[in-house]
């Protein structure tokens, strides 16, 4: 049927043939039928081999050099295939070329469902990756998994904290905030104070709503299988929309976007006073707003109840095997090396922020004080981070289509009177839309 | 389409009998026009007839994705955007390169050489790097926007804000291609032979007069193949938008521009079945445009 | 024989000083060159600011009136060496890429167009009619619709993450086939080529030994036309190339861009700022090396009638 209609140039039939056929393997090959031992994998990594891993993350570099000296026969090639939805799109287009997959790629947490539902990742149950929930924190635990298997490690992980800049809240006599309605009372004080100032910025973020959101008890999405609800009018989603709706209308919260020259300009020169975001943060701070440093404490993350203690994760990525790589034994070999063996204290030297529980929890880790903080041992406050993070939370199996159309939806309460709650039953429909003309049932 | 008869209007005087001869010179640029250009959009055009979802894999839905793109008003939010866009921008980009043009080549002018070359050099900036460095002088806090609020003790007006942002674009693109128009227009101008207006001018023509009677009409055909190029440049608009929407993401959606929505379906919803029939539309609609630029530039003559 | 027949390129340089000097003889206007001064500074503000805060360091860049330097921290030394010497001098790398991309994707871009326009321009051949038309159709096809069948197409052939990947579809540039369509027109005397013919050349042989030359003002512009368009070239290497060791520099400085906005990344605007200046500066420095061909090649037809 696909051969009729491709009656153009002889190219183009080649192609044709060619494209019908690849997206038909595409759904085949279970991964490896009996379990791999750990036996194996070490017999593979003293055999050794060639390992392509696409990665970001700029700590994997030395993790590699260290890798390759304990098992001289592997040769890693590092790959910074871009960063988020470019090394996505570039994995996505790969897998359709069934060519140019990598044996291992990072993926952050809230794409891996997408890539597990796609059939593009290696299912780790029989490698006995189960028998490690105990060396993570249960944050990224859980978000390694889609519908109960688990398909990569955590590589790291982003429970939250509130960052504030000390200076200016002493400036103005402001109190660090602990719950969100106090959160809300210091940004219209500091606001008034110096209409210059903002407590924060925001311009629409998917990734910082949805951790609120999580934060405050929502469970805006779940998935069995391909059924998937989305519900942005629940309680949680509601406590959230009732508070930061004040921040917009009010114009308490600057209009610029993370991670823009302006940004971390605002943060160097006190214009931007907090940021609620993960325990990653500290590395950029130092290495992107130096102006900023002695002046920035953490505390942690204000609460929706007074006395709670209920925290989200915000971004982090694990390490999954691509189920078109090649030799998976010595991927899995590396991997577990990164995310669970010594690969982890390299990172977390180089200023990574870990998701084992052995890092977290040792006293090096938790004694170590940053210098931009004032030499505060802001560790201390993101491992008891990580140990609060609300369970029970997932992401879409689309959520990577489902983030970039958040601006078009919800971006519009930020520019227009167009109220938060509205913003976000946008989101909803759209992505539902979505979801339902990719082939699931969406409620 | 007619345009071959636009692009040589000497055809006639200069070919000589007909043979195949021609293709030697040809035909190695057209094997690798058709490698890069027609085989993808064959395959493009293959692509739009089927559906591959996430879910129940692919399938031939013949026209569907078709019927989709006219009815999605996405796409036609998009659509209205660069019509706009065509509507205001180019023409003015077009006028300044012709005054300019028309400027230096009155010979009335002092230095004209380093004007040809400094408006010519815009052209010369990688529009990625354009777009990044516009990007930083617009911000409103910070940023060269910024600095002048502060100095002026007014506050300007966001550059990146909704309302402005299309504008703000237009505003690169009107800078980076000013230059570049100017210099078709510049070299069509000087093969305007002189006599013609020597004589008019003998007759006691004002300079005006000479513009609009002498000198407009003979590069017709420059306005014709640069507003052409305008009105493909103008529909394909991507890398100003695709650079500054980190700057302004609620400004610019992902359907901001056709081109830029085609990418966001591919690269981010991963429906590429859906953004080859956008892309073939849209194709097709420029084509249109195209090709009744043509028509009342030829009617003219 | 091409002594004997006029030779363009110096009759056309004469035929325009000519032209100049009867020019120059009008009074000069200050009104039209205070206004076309407008568009000058209009075009040359952005550049000032480029090079202005090429000056200064990261946190500069943030602390300082735009339009003037940062006092007494005047960085250009530091970041122009940082910005070779940053992630192993990576910039170095890109820079050959381009310039490796540029000499081959442009050359062969000119040599096509320049082989395509002559033949269309001086032959009559079956199926001429249609080359124009399908070449300005295809041009209309938005190319980021084209990226994702090209790279499918490309992966098959084993050709995505090499160079090949950015050459090849830079051989084509559409306005180049245009220009060279109407310069050849002007520039090459039928009889010249109908005299070649009496003569048993073979058309291969005549278009090297007796067009090329007349060609080549006209040639010169399409190569700086197509070295533009090469060095412009942005999404199709940025799907294409995995490997920053084959990144062009345009994908390479927005990566850098880019990379402020990973967790651990580190923001570099400044050398940002500064590798877009030597990009910038070596492109000019071309154009303007290459000026003198290239503005008898753009007065077309100045030898016309």
């Amino acid at each position: 049927m696909k051969r009729l209609l491709a009656v153009a140039a002889a190219a183009v039939l080649f192609l044709a043939g060619c494209g019908s056929s690849d997206s038909g393997s595409s759904s085949s090959s279970p991964s490896a039928g009996s379990g791999v031992s750990d036996a194996d994998v070490q017999a593979a990594l003293q055999k050794g081999g060639n390992l392509t891993v696409w990665a970001w993350e700029p700590t994997l570099k030395p993790v590699v050099a260290k890798f390759q000296e304990k098992y001289p026969n592997v040769k890693v090639n590092l790959v910074n295939a871009g960063t988020g939805n470019d090394q996505y799109t570039a994995l996505q287009n790969a897998i359709a070329a069934g060519k140019g997959v990598p044996d291992v790629a990072q993926i952050e947490y809230y794409a891996l469902p997408q890539f597990a539902l796609g059939k593009a990742l290696t299912n780790l149950t029989n490698y006995g990756a189960e028998n490690l929930k105990a060396d993570f924190s249960p944050g990224p635990w859980g978000s390694v998994h889609s519908g109960g298997t688990v398909y990569g490690l955590p590589m790291d992980s982003g429970p939250m904290a509130l960052y504030y800049n000390k200076d200016v809240f002493d400036k103005y006599g402001i109190k660090v905030p602990t719950t969100w309605q106090e959160y809300l009372d210091a940004a219209r004080k500091l606001h008034k104070a110096d209409p210059k100032a903002y407590i924060t910025n925001d311009t629409g973020d998917a990734g910082f709503v949805t951790s609120m959101i999580w934060q405050a008890g929502g469970k805006p999405y779940t998935v069995d299988g391909t059924n998937v609800t989305i519900n942005f009018a629940d309680p949680g989603a509601t406590r959230f929309t009732q508070v930061w709706q004040q921040l917009i209308s009010e114009k308490l919260v600057a209009p610029i976007s993370s991670w823009s020259d302006q940004w971390f300009q605002g943060i160097g020169n006190g214009s931007i006073a907090t940021l609620t975001t993960g325990a990653w943060m500290p590395a950029n701070f130092v290495s992107s707003a130096p102006s900023g440093s002695g002046r920035w404490r953490v505390a942690d993350m204000p609460q929706w109840q007074a006395g709670g203690t209920a925290t989200a994760e915000n971004g982090g990525s694990s390490l999954a095997i691509m189920d078109k790589g090649g030799n998976k034994a010595l991927a899995y070999g590396f991997m577990k090396y990164a995310d669970d063996g010594d690969g982890v204290q390299v990172r977390v030297d180089n200023g990574a922020f870990p998701a084992t529980t052995a890092q977290l929890n040792s006293p090096t880790f938790q004694n170590t004080s940053f210098k931009y903080f004032g030499g505060q041992k802001a560790n201390q406050i993101f491992a008891k981070s990580a140990q609060n993070v609300v369970t029970g939370w997932s992401y879409l199996p689309f959520q990577v289509y489902a983030n970039s159309v958040f601006n078009d939806t919800v971006g519009k309460a930020y520019v227009s009177s167009t109220p938060l709650a509205d913003g976000l039953k946008a989101w909803q429909d759209q992505s539902a839309k979505y979801g339902n003309e990719q082939g699931f049932t969406v409620k | 389409m007619a345009v071959p008869q636009l692009a040589a209007p000497r055809a006639v005087k200069t070919t000589h009998r007909r043979s195949w001869a021609g293709w030697q010179f040809v035909g190695p640029f057209m094997i690798v026009f058709t490698l890069v250009f027609l085989a993808p959009i064959a395959y493009a055009i293959y692509l739009s007839l089927y559906r591959n979802r996430l879910i129940g894999g692919n399938a031939f839905v013949g026209l569907d994705n078709y019927r989709k793109v006219i009815q999605d008003p996405q796409f036609w939010s998009a659509f209205g955007r660069v019509a706009l866009f065509l509507a205001v921008q180019v023409p003015i980009m077009l006028f300044l390169a012709l005054l300019v043009a028309l400027a230096i080549d009155s010979g009335r002018l002092y230095g004209a050489g380093f004007f040809r070359i400094t408006i010519f050099l815009p052209y010369a900036v990688p529009a990625v790097v354009a777009a990044l460095m516009w990007g930083f002088m617009y911000g409103a806090r910070f940023g060269l926007i910024g600095n002048l609020s502060d100095f002026l003790h007014v506050q300007l007006p966001d550059p990146l804000r909704p309302g402005l942002i299309l504008a703000s674009i237009g505003n690169i693109t009107t800078w980076e291609y000013v230059g570049y128009n100017m210099l078709i227009f510049y070299s069509a101008l000087r093969v305007v032979p002189k006599s013609l207006y020597e004589s008019a001018e003998i007759d006691g023509a004002g300079q005006f007069r000479i513009i609009t009677a002498i000198k407009l009409p003979h590069i017709r055909g420059a306005l014709v193949i640069a507003t052409i190029f305008s009105v493909i440049g103008t529909f394909q608009l991507f890398n100003e938008p695709s650079i500054l929407k980190d700057l302004a993401p609620n400004a610019i959606t992902t359907y901001f521009t056709p081109n830029f929505y085609a990418y966001s379906l591919t690269f981010s919803g991963q429906e590429f079945n859906y953004s080859a029939a956008v892309a073939v539309v849209m194709a097709v609609l420029t084509m249109i445009v195209a090709y009744v630029v043509q028509l009342r530039g030829s009617r003219q003559r | 024989m091409t002594t004997t027949t006029r030779v363009p390129l110096r009759t056309e340089k004469r035929a325009r000083s000519a032209s100049e000097g009867t020019r120059r003889k009008r009074r000069g206007s200050v009104t039209l060159t205070v206004l076309t001064s407008l568009m000058a500074i209009y075009a040359l503000v952005p550049l000032a600011w480029l090079v202005i805060n090429a000056t200064k360091t990261q946190d500069g860049l943030f602390t300082s009136f735009g339009l003037w330097f940062d006092d007494g921290h005047f960085a250009l030394g530091t970041n122009l060496r940082d910005t070779f010497t940053y992630d192993h001098g990576i910039y170095l790398r890109w820079l050959g890429n381009t310039l490796f991309y540029v000499v081959v994707g442009a050359g062969g871009a000119t040599f096509l167009a320049v082989l395509a326009g002559y033949g269309l321009a001086k032959f009559d051949f079956p199926g001429k009619r249609a080359v124009f038309g399908i070449v300005i159709g295809a041009v209309a096809v938005p190319p980021s619709a084209l990226a994702v069948p090209t790279f499918l197409m490309f992966s098959r052939i084993g050709l995505t993450n090499t160079p090949w990947a950015v050459i090849i579809p830079s051989l084509i540039v559409p306005f180049g086939l245009y220009l060279m369509w109407t310069f050849a027109d002007e520039a090459v005397p039928v009889e010249m080529l109908e005299a070649a013919r009496v003569d048993g050349a073979s058309e291969m042989r005549t278009f090297f030994r007796i067009s090329v030359p007349l060609l080549a003002p006209g040639i010169v512009t399409v190569l700086l036309f197509s070295m533009v368009a090469t060095m412009n070239n942005y999404l199709l290497p940025l799907i294409m190339l995995k490997n920053p060791d084959w990144y062009p520099l345009t994908v390479g400085l927005n990566s850098w861009n880019a990379q402020a906005t990973t967790a651990g990344g580190q923001a570099v605007f400044n050398l940002v700022i500064a590798g877009s200046l030597i990009m910038i500066v070596l492109l000019l420095a071309a154009f303007l090396t290459l000026q003198r061909y290239w503005q008898s090649g753009l007065a077309a037809g100045s030898v016309k009638e």
